[in-house]
C-alpha cells in the first residue's frame, strides 16, 4: 500500500467514470439530459467483451462496443428530441433496457476465461520520475487516449465555434436557433457522442482495466456515479478528470485499507471483523452525495449552474427560454 | 414558422415530409388504446429478440402465462410476488405524481426489511411478544426506516437542491451494502448470509394456514401483507384524489409555478412526500421478511424497487391502476426466475418502458406525412 500504487490504479480506474463523464458533458451541454449511462456502459461493457471473446480482437470489439453506445442513446435522442419525451423517464428506460439486452447477450460469457487485452504503454524516462510516473508506467493504451480526450474536449466546449454553439443550445436554443445554428441536429450530434463515449467507458471495463463478464456488477452503478461526477464538475472536462482520478484512486485505497492487520501499530478493525468491509463499500456512494450536496452549495455561490436549458424540450416555433 | 425555415424540420429528406401537430383534445379512448398497443408492441419486440438470441417467443410466453396464471397454487405465488410490487409502486407513483423522482424505493425497501428485523433480532420486543403486538411493531419499524430512508434525499433537495435522481440510486448501493454487515455480521446465523427464521408469531397469517378448514387452502401462500398493500393503494388514491394535501401534491407535480403563487410550502412537501414514499416502500420490506421469507438474507428483492418504477409509470401514477400493473409484472417476475436467458424479462420490462413513453407521443401530438412542395 503505497501512494505510487494507489495513484497508478485511481488513473486506471478512473479513466472508466471519465469517458462517462465526459460523454455526459456532452449531451448535458447540449440540453439533453440522459440518465441511461449505466445501461450504455454495460452494452459497451458486454459487446467489447463478447466480440473480442469470439473474434479475438479487441480493437474491433472496443469499436462495436462504441457503436452499441451510440445506438442506445440514439434511440434516447429519438425519443427525447424528436418525440419531445420526458428526459428522465426515457434516460431510465434506456437504463432498463441497456442492462436488460447486457444480460441476454452477456449469457454464457462469464466462463469464457481469460480475452487479449488492448495493449499497455510506458513512456521512457518520465515513467522514472516519483508520484508522476505513475501517470505513465504500465497503463493502459485507453488511459492515454483519456490524457487526450480532456484538453481537446475542454477546447471544443470553450474555444472553437462549433463549442459556443453547443453551449447556446444548452443555455437559450431559442436564440441559438434564432441565429440559424440546428439545434435538433446539434442535440442529435451530442446525444450520440455522449452514447459513443459511455460505450467507450463500458468497454474500457471489459478490454482494459476489469476484463471478465460478471453481468450488472460489471459495471455496479458506475454510469450513475459518473452523472453525479458531472454535476461536481460543474460541466467542465477538467474538472471531471480530477474528479474521476480523485475518485478511482479512492477505491483503490478503500479496497487496500482491508489488507493490513494493523496501521502503524493500531488494530485494523476491519482485518478482525470482514463484514467490517461492507462500510468500506458504501463510502464511494455516500462520497458521490457528499460531493453532490459541497458542489450545488458552490455552484450557488458563485452563480454556476447546469445548463439553462437542460431537460426541456426545445420546440421550434414556440416560445420558451 | 415561416416557410423559409420549414425544411429544417423535416426528419427525412424525401418530399414527403413527417410533422408532429399537437393535439388540442384527446379523444378519451385513445389513452388505454395506446397503452395496449404499446403493451403489444413491446411483447412483440420481445418475440422477436428471443428468437434472433435462439429461444422461443412462444414457449417462453407460454411459459409465462402458464406458469404465473395457471391454477390456484401459482395464481397464488403471484400475488405473492405483487404485493411488494404494488407498495413500491405505490411509494414511486406518489413521488413521481409530485414530480419527485424517487428511483430508491429498493434501498427503502432494504430498511424497511432491516427495521422489521430489528425489532425481531435486537430484539427490540422480549421473544414470546404475541403476533397481535409483534406484527404491527414490525410494520411501525419498517415504516419508520424507510422514511428516514427517503428523508435523506428529501432533506437535501429541498434544503440544497441536489439532484434527488443520484442521490436516491446512491443510497440503494448503501442500503444493500448496510443490510449485507447485518446478515453477515452480528446477525449472521453460521456465517451464512441470513439471519435465523423469525418466530411464527411474527409471521404474517397466510391462505395456507386455513388449510385445516378447508383442504383447498394448502399450499397457498398469499398473505395479508397482499391486503394491506390494496389497502395502502386506496388509501393513497383516496388521498390524492379527494384530499386538499393530494391536490397540492399533483398541483406541484403539474405546475410548481402556479403552486408557489398559490402559497404552498415545496420544500416542506417534497420533505414529507418523499418521506411517506419511502415509508411505503419499507412497507414492501416489512411485508417480505414477516410474509414470505420470514428471516432477513443478503438476497430479498430481485429488483422489485426498480421494476416499481416501470410499474408506477405504466399505471401513469394512479394507486389504484398500480394493484394491476404490479400483478401484471409480479407474473413476470415469477415466470422470470425459470426463463433462460436470465436477462429476458429485465429486457422485456426496458421495451416496455420505452414503447411506453414512446406512445406517448401518439397522445400528445397527431403523426401527419405531409408532400413538400417545391
Amino acid at each position: 500500500m503505497d501512494l505510487t500504487t494507489i495513484l497508478a490504479a485511481g488513473i486506471a480506474t478512473g479513466t472508466i467514470l471519465l469517458f462517462a463523464a465526459l460523454g455526459e458533458i456532452f449531451a448535458e451541454r447540449s440540453g439533453v439530459l440522459n440518465l441511461g449511462v449505466e445501461g450504455m456502459m454495460l452494452m459497451g461493457a458486454v459487446v467489447g467483451f463478447g466480440v473480442t471473446v469470439s473474434t479475438g480482437q479487441p480493437w474491433l470489439g472496443l469499436a462495436l462496443a462504441m457503436a452499441a453506445g451510440g445506438l442506445l442513446s440514439l434511440l434516447h435522442a429519438v425519443m427525447v428530441i424528436t418525440f419531445q419525451a420526458d428526459q428522465v423517464v426515457s434516460g431510465l428506460s434506456l437504463t432498463f433496457l441497456g442492462t436488460g439486452l447486457a444480460r441476454v447477450m452477456g449469457e454464457g460469457l462469464s466462463k469464457a476465461g481469460a480475452i487479449s487485452l488492448l495493449p499497455k504503454l510506458t513512456v521512457p524516462v518520465v515513467a522514472d520520475v516519483p508520484i508522476l510516473g505513475a501517470f505513465v508506467r504500465d497503463q493502459s493504451i485507453l488511459v492515454y487516449v483519456g490524457y487526450a480526450l480532456v484538453p481537446l474536449a475542454w477546447y471544443w466546449i470553450h474555444r472553437t465555434r462549433q463549442g459556443l454553439e453547443l453551449r447556446a443550445i444548452g443555455e437559450y436554443p431559442t436564440a441559438a436557433d434564432a441565429l440559424g445554428v440546428d439545434v435538433y441536429r446539434l442535440r442529435y450530434r451530442y446525444v450520440v457522442v455522449g452514447g459513443l463515449l459511455a460505450g467507450l467507458a463500458g468497454a474500457t471495463i471489459t478490454l482494459a482495466i476489469q476484463p471478465g463478464w460478471f453481468g450488472d456488477l460489471t459495471v455496479n452503478g458506475r454510469g450513475w456515479i459518473a452523472v453525479g461526477l458531472v454535476i461536481f464538475a460543474q460541466w467542465d472536462p477538467i474538472r471531471a478528470a480530477v474528479g474521476a482520478y480523485l475518485f478511482g484512486a479512492i477505491s483503490r485505497l478503500l479496497f487496500d485499507l482491508q489488507g493490513p492487520s494493523d496501521f502503524f501499530g493500531v488494530a485494523n478493525p476491519i482485518f478482525k471483523d470482514h463484514s467490517l468491509t461492507f462500510f468500506l463499500e458504501m463510502v464511494p456512494y455516500i462520497l458521490v452525495i457528499v460531493v453532490l450536496v459541497v458542489g450545488s452549495r458552490e455552484a450557488a455561490r458563485k452563480r454556476l449552474g447546469a445548463p439553462a436549458a437542460l431537460g426541456r424540450p426545445f420546440i421550434r416555433g414556440e416560445r420558451g427560454a | 414558422m415561416t416557410p423559409a425555415a420549414a425544411p429544417r424540420r423535416s426528419v427525412t429528406r424525401t418530399p414527403v415530409e413527417v410533422r408532429l401537430e399537437r393535439r388540442l383534445e384527446v379523444p378519451h379512448w385513445l389513452g388505454g388504446a395506446t397503452t395496449a398497443g404499446a403493451i403489444v408492441f413491446a411483447l412483440a419486440l420481445s418475440a422477436l429478440i428471443i428468437a434472433i438470441v435462439g429461444g422461443d417467443p412462444v414457449k417462453t410466453y407460454l411459459h409465462i402465462v402458464t406458469a404465473a396464471f395457471g391454477g390456484p397454487g401459482v395464481i397464488s405465488d403471484t400475488l405473492v410476488t405483487a404485493t411488494p410490487l404494488i407498495l413500491t409502486g405505490v411509494a414511486c407513483a406518489l413521488a413521481f405524481r409530485m414530480h419527485l423522482w424517487n428511483i430508491g424505493a429498493e434501498g427503502q425497501f432494504f430498511l424497511g426489511a432491516w427495521g422489521a428485523s430489528a425489532v425481531v433480532l435486537v430484539p427490540l420486543l422480549p421473544p414470546g411478544t404475541p403476533g397481535i403486538v409483534l406484527i404491527p411493531a414490525m410494520m411501525l419499524a419498517g415504516f419508520v426506516c424507510g422514511a428516514l430512508w427517503g428523508l435523506i434525499p428529501g432533506l437535501l433537495k429541498a434544503r440544497y437542491g441536489v439532484n434527488e435522481i443520484i442521490v436516491t440510486l446512491m443510497l440503494n448501493y448503501v442500503a444493500i451494502a448496510w443490510n449485507l454487515y447485518w446478515v453477515f455480521g452480528p446477525w449472521s446465523e453460521g456465517g451464512f448470509q441470513l439471519t435465523r427464521q423469525f418466530p411464527r408469531s411474527s409471521w404474517l397469517p397466510r391462505l395456507t394456514d386455513l388449510a385445516s378448514i378447508d383442504r383447498a387452502f394448502s399450499g397457498l401462500t398469499v398473505h395479508l401483507g397482499f391486503v394491506i398493500a390494496v389497502a395502502v393503494a386506496v388509501m393513497v388514491a383516496f388521498v390524492l384524489r379527494r384530499t386538499r394535501w393530494g391536490y397540492e401534491v399533483k398541483l406541484i407535480g403539474d405546475s410548481p409555478q402556479a403552486a408557489r403563487y398559490a402559497g404552498i410550502d415545496i420544500a416542506r412537501m417534497t420533505i414529507l412526500v418523499f418521506a411517506i414514499s419511502g415509508g411505503v416502500a419499507g412497507l414492501a420490506g416489512v411485508s417480505e421478511v414477516a410474509g414470505v421469507v420470514h428471516r432477513l438474507q443478503g438476497a430479498i428483492s430481485p429488483g422489485y424497487g426498480f421494476t416499481a418504477i416501470i410499474v408506477a409509470y405504466l399505471a401513469k401514477f394512479d394507486p389504484l391502476k398500480v394493484i394491476v400493473a404490479a400483478i401484471f409484472f409480479g407474473a413476470l417476475t415469477l415466470a422470470g426466475r425459470e426463463i433462460q436467458p436470465s436477462g429476458i424479462p429485465a429486457m422485456i420490462q426496458g421495451i416496455l418502458l420505452f414503447s411506453l413513453i414512446g406512445s406517448e407521443v401518439l397522445l400528445r401530438y397527431r403523426i401527419r406525412f405531409v408532400r413538400r412542395i417545391g
